[in-house]
């Protein structure tokens, strides 16, 4: 990516550039510089608020913890999605299965040869690498079909595939069978076991260099009054921001790229790009397996705390919390993919459950057990049951709440929170240009000027390109 | 006259569709000379074969239902409905409140009827919750699953997808997924998330010898002729109404709705009646023969609903019922070669081999009416 | 029925008035036409769109399609360009068969067209648009795009990429909208654009659908202006329009479609004499 005040054209024709030029920084840069405004007044205000209300440091960091860890995987797979779909067009709701497909290769890979059902043994970074590679290719028979479809019916094959993936892991007849007498399979509904993916950061710890960092780190924590546990965990989630950036950095590469502009014409007019002689077939193929590779990857990541890995965390609507990430933050952007994660973890997904620990720890209320014995004390006169009641049923009215901003999303702000934001695909700034001293055409020739010449040619109609050699 | 180099000839009468349709069609013939085979050979009793049938037909009826709905939605509001699962569930949890505030009258607490168990307290066996004890208190929530069902329909069209009606094919799509969370989480607010069984065991009658089955299960036997009642009724609208005939019209014209435009709120208001009507009944009807409720019911069917629209052909009515007769006979005769708990898997592969090759439905080519 | 048959280059030039006829291979390469459409027959259901249509396009030429309303003008336009495939016929550029090749690939071989109804890419900006023309864009890999080293060249080439952009949309005189979103463009704008960006893939022809439709006189003159130029320069044009007027005074060589077939070609004004062609677009029998 060029910065405008390095260009050396310019020290090469000595022409000043642009005054507004070199104030202009890259996009990305200014984005990345929002995201940690964001994230950092949130993480604020709920530090604040938490302590203010008693809820207690160790509780508030941990609170904290968990909303950077759904926030980050929230993030790398919207990210992911957002290449599908906010970039290409490719209206994909089959995320969950990808992910399921990543997570158990990896998982298959990594098992002991001991349990059951048995796994590889393998090293975690090469499981994870397989898992990618089996998203992929995964990706690359669901991107078939997608060659010759419409959005919508897209959208319902992707969801048809993720339930027939899921299904399969689910059932009982590849729950396990025999190769060379060890038994493998799926471990149908109760999963497979395997080495967790955080178990990289021990490992870690114990090695020469790092084990003096983690050991400061304890200490700290310690003397704050946060347990090493959660120091541990937070280190984890240290890895997933860095896995974030990375995504980010990726996706942001490709986003400024020739690459990144096909794929946003795809999404405009797939017909007028193929008539200007772009293979969309090609490049469909290659971002949706792409796509499904870091899927899979996101879905390992994921799991990362967990050592058993079951169907039953693929579940469809998986895929739609990610689809209302992205929407939040606003499909089409890979700043607002993040900021859309950040947004669903912080207030969506963790934010009424630190309301909840706020009411705990200042009010006791009892949640009665049905809605009814609630409506009935509050007809009484008291509105504490009632009170406690949705106090109790928080997970459920989280879900109430994701729909209706989901509705109201769609209705006043179908772009999301960051609204419409102009991403030039292109791996220069375009709009520095040609002056008159590089030697291209003086802008502003009024009339008829002269056509710009076809490159590779003298003008001369006979001399045809591609054409046939005269006798 | 000069005929220009190499001519190429295409085989122009033979598309893709309809090689895809005549793979098919050799497919299922296949399947049914094994089944006779597999018969005759004796791996599979009749009886079975009789019961898979019949649970494939029985089905397909609540299915259909439910199809209907979503078809009439895609096609004339335009969009894939992602909330319509949710409108059974909406139908099964209002109609057999009522079914049970009327039939526990005195056997069972307000709180728990009221609920629907949600505290646990009066067992249906106990409240007789079964179509001969309580036949009253059944219909009569039958009756409220449609009306409640309706009225929460059109109140959601109010509310969300008039503001969209310019809004293309996706927003609808994803507003609709929106309001699938909103409505399924605030019936389970009041419900809770629990799965519970809501209807006693069916009572069963016993059958002359001529039938191949043994007993006929009443709760079954109400869902059938339930169905087959609406699905009549409905048939009867579509070909002698006014208001039928423009509906076909929209739905199976796409130049006509062009030239039209938007379809005017009368049509609207008929297509979320009749539609939601229809899912909220077959809503109710499922949780008569399977006995359990839960907030999941309508969302977990969806997909299957969405097979058998697609097979049926976007748009045609009769179509969703003959695509739902298909996926109801797939879900079952499928059994007889893959294990159960992949039945649905067949039905979903189906449904996106018709998406990719055949994207008109099974049936194009058959003038619909 | 038909008034000339195009049987081959040589014959064309007989009817331009051209005396390079009767001339062995040594000089077809030169004198063979650019497009070459043979016996182009599609249909759709029952409905025969195009009927066993034959012309030939002479290279550096701007030459024009007309004909009534449902002749097969936009058809025959979207089988030789790859958007339907043909069902009988064959259709050569450049001496290569380009029959029912797939759009990019009749593109790639420097047959470009534009559309009707401008199709620009809306939520892109003019200048992204012309970007996403030129051919051989190293960028268009993923790889290159994204590998640390290998961008380096991607950048290059996005530079001198998009200087040539600038220099086109200067000469057609829109680069004061290089940064507007494609889509809040003006009809005309669009229009300019469309064809700004058609010639930024460095086409040998290009098939215009009916570019001056909703364009106002001003702009038509210079749009019109602008392609006799290009023509100098050695591009080929055929044109589809409607409006008599502009097909008259710029083609140096017509084709009318009527019901699908080729029912004449010559210059202007013999078409002009044509009864066969002024009595189908009067609408009555062919004699």
């Amino acid at each position: 990516m060029s910065d405008p005040g390095t260009n050396p054209e310019d020290d090469r024709t000595g022409a000043v550039p642009d005054t507004d030029e070199t104030t202009i920084r890259p996009q990305w840069r200014t984005d990345l510089v929002l995201i940690a405004k964001i994230v950092g007044a949130t993480y604020l205000g709920f530090a604040v608020l938490g302590l203010l209300t008693g809820v207690g440091i160790n509780e508030t960091v941990g609170f904290l913890r968990r909303v950077t860890f759904f926030a980050a995987v929230y993030a790398l797979v919207a990210l992911a999605l957002n290449l599908h779909w906010g970039y290409t067009g490719l209206f994909n709701i089959g995320v969950a299965g990808f992910m399921a497909v990543g997570v158990y290769t990896m998982a298959i890979m990594t098992a002991s040869p001991e349990g059951s059902p048995a796994g590889l043994g393998l090293p975690i970074p090469i499981g994870i690498i397989g898992g990618m590679i089996a998203a992929a290719l995964v990706g690359f028979i669901a991107a078939l079909p997608a060659l010759r479809v419409r959005a919508d019916y897209f959208a319902i094959v992707t969801l048809g595939l993720s339930e027939i993936i899921r299904l399969a892991l689910l059932s009982g007849s590849l729950r396990s069978f025999e190769i060379g007498g060890t038994e493998y399979g799926t471990g149908g509904g109760r999963g497979i076991r395997y080495t967790p993916v955080d178990s990289v950061i021990p490992w870690l710890l114990d090695r020469p260099g790092i084990s003096a960092i983690g050991e400061l780190l304890f200490t700290i924590g310690r003397a704050v009054g946060v347990q090493p546990s959660v120091i541990q965990g937070g280190l984890y989630t240290g890895v997933l921001i860095g896995f974030v950036i990375l995504f980010y950095a990726f996706l942001t590469r490709i986003a400024y790229s020739p690459f990144g502009r096909i794929l946003k014409a795809i999404r405009e007019d797939e017909l007028a790009t193929r008539s200007l002689g772009k293979n969309t077939d090609r490049v469909k193929i290659t971002v949706f397996m792409v796509g499904c590779a870091l899927m899979g990857l996101a879905g390992i990541l994921w799991m990362g705390s967990r050592s058993l890995v079951s169907p039953d965390s693929f579940m469809p609507i998986v895929t739609f919390y990610i689809f209302v990430a992205l929407i939040v933050g606003g499909a089409g952007s890979n700043t607002g993919s993040v900021v859309g994660g950040f947004a669903f973890a912080a207030f969506l997904w963790e934010g009424p459950r630190f309301i909840r620990a706020i009411v705990r720890a200042n009010l006791r209320v009892r949640s009665p057990q049905t809605i009814y014995d609630a409506f009935v004390a509050l007809g009484s006169g008291d509105p504490l049951p009632l009170f406690g009641y949705f106090i109790g049923t928080l997970d459920e009215i989280r879900f109430i709440f994701v729909g209706v901003v989901l509705v109201l999303l769609m209705i006043w702000k179908p772009d999301g929170l960051l609204g419409h934001r102009k991403e030039i695909a292109a791996a220069t700034d375009l709009s520095r240009r040609p002056t008159a001293a590089d030697g291209g055409t003086p802008p502003g020739h009024s009339g008829s000027g002269t056509p710009p010449g076809r490159p590779g040619d003298d003008n001369h109609p006979e001399q045809s390109k591609g054409g046939e050699t005269d006798a | 006259m000069m005929d220009g180099s190499n001519v190429r000839e295409k085989i122009a009468d033979l598309t893709v569709q309809e090689l895809f349709g005549g793979v098919l069609l050799l497919g299922i013939v296949l399947l049914i000379l094994d089944l006779v085979r597999l018969v005759a050979v004796g791996e599979l009793p009749i009886g079975r074969l009789w019961a898979y049938i019949w649970n494939g037909l029985v089905d397909s009826l609540y299915i259909g239902l439910a199809a209907i709905g979503l078809s009439m939605t895609y096609s004339i509001l335009r969009f894939a409905n992602f909330s319509h699962g949710d409108l059974l569930t909406t139908g099964a949890f209002s109609g057999w409140t009522v079914a049970y505030l009327i039939g526990g009258i005195g056997v069972a607490d307000l709180s728990s009827r009221l609920l629907l168990r949600a505290d646990g307290g009066a067992q249906p066996g106990m409240m007789e919750m079964e179509v001969l004890s309580a036949p009253l208190a059944i219909v009569a929530g039958l009756v409220v699953a449609a009306v409640v069902t309706i009225l929460v329909a059109l109140a959601i069209d109010r509310l969300v997808y008039r503001q969209l009606r310019d809004a293309g094919g996706i927003p609808l799509l994803i507003a609709s997924v929106g309001v699938a969370l909103a409505l399924r989480y605030l019936i389970a607010l009041f419900y809770t998330t629990e799965t519970r069984g809501v209807v006693a065991s069916a009572p069963q009658w016993e059958t002359p010898g001529v039938v191949p089955v043994d007993t006929v299960n009443l709760h079954e036997a109400t869902l059938v002729i339930a169905a087959l009642s609406l699905i009549v009724g409905v048939h009867l609208l579509l070909q002698y109404t006014k208001l039928g005939k423009s509906m076909r019209a929209m739905s199976d014209n796409k130049d006509l709705a062009l030239i039209t435009g938007i379809p005017t709120e009368r049509v609207i208001f008929a297509t979320w009646v009749i539609g939601s009507g229809l899912a909220g009944v077959a809503g109710y009807l499922i949780i008569l023969d399977r006995g359990q409720i839960t907030i999941n019911l309508g969302w977990f069917l969806l997909l299957l609903i969405f097979a058998a629209v697609i097979l049926g052909g976007i748009g045609s009515i009769y179509g969703a019922l003959a695509g739902s007769l298909v996926i109801g006979l797939t879900i079952n005769l499928s059994l007889v070669w893959i294990p159960s708990d992949l039945n649905e898997t067949a039905a979903f592969m189906l449904m996106i081999l018709v998406l990719i090759f055949r994207p008109d439905g099974l049936f194009t080519g058959v003038k619909t009416a | 029925m038909r008034d000339i048959e195009p049987e081959s280059g040589r014959q064309a030039d007989a009817v331009t008035g051209d005396d390079t006829t009767g001339e062995t291979t040594d000089r077809r390469s030169i004198d063979a036409p650019i497009l070459q459409v043979d016996s182009l027959g599609k249909r759709f259901g029952g409905i025969v769109a195009v009927d066993g249509a034959s012309f030939a396009v002479e290279r550096g030429t701007i030459t024009g399609l007309i004909g009534p309303n449902g002749a097969g003008k936009s058809t025959t336009f979207n089988c030789i360009t790859g958007v339907h495939e043909p069902d009988v016929g064959v259709i050569r550029f450049e001496d290569t068969d380009i029959t029912g090749r797939d759009p990019h690939q009749v593109a790639n071989q420097g047959l470009v067209r534009t559309f009707q109804i401008a199709r620009e890419l809306p939520e892109m900006t003019v200048l992204e648009n012309m970007m996403l023309a030129p051919k051989g864009q190293l960028g268009e890999s993923l790889w290159r795009s994204v590998m640390p080293i290998v961008r380096g060249g991607v950048v290059e080439q996005e530079e001198q990429l998009r200087d040539r952009a600038w220099e086109m949309l200067e000469f057609f005189e829109i680069d004061h909208l290089a940064d507007e979103y494609a889509g809040n463009l003006s009809g005309g704008q669009r229009k300019l654009l469309e064809l700004s960006r058609a010639l930024l893939t460095d086409p040998e022809m290009l098939l215009l659908d009916e570019p001056m439709a909703g364009v106002n006189p001003s702009l038509e003159t210079k749009l019109l202006d602008h392609i006799h130029e290009l023509r100098a320069q050695g591009y080929t044009f055929l044109l589809v329009e409607h409006d008599m007027d502009v097909i008259m005074d710029n083609c140096e060589h017509v084709i009318v479609m009527h019901q699908g077939q080729v029912l004449a070609e010559g210059p202007p004004a013999a078409i002009t004499s044509n009864e066969a062609v002024i009595e189908a677009y009067l609408g009555g029998e062919l004699s």
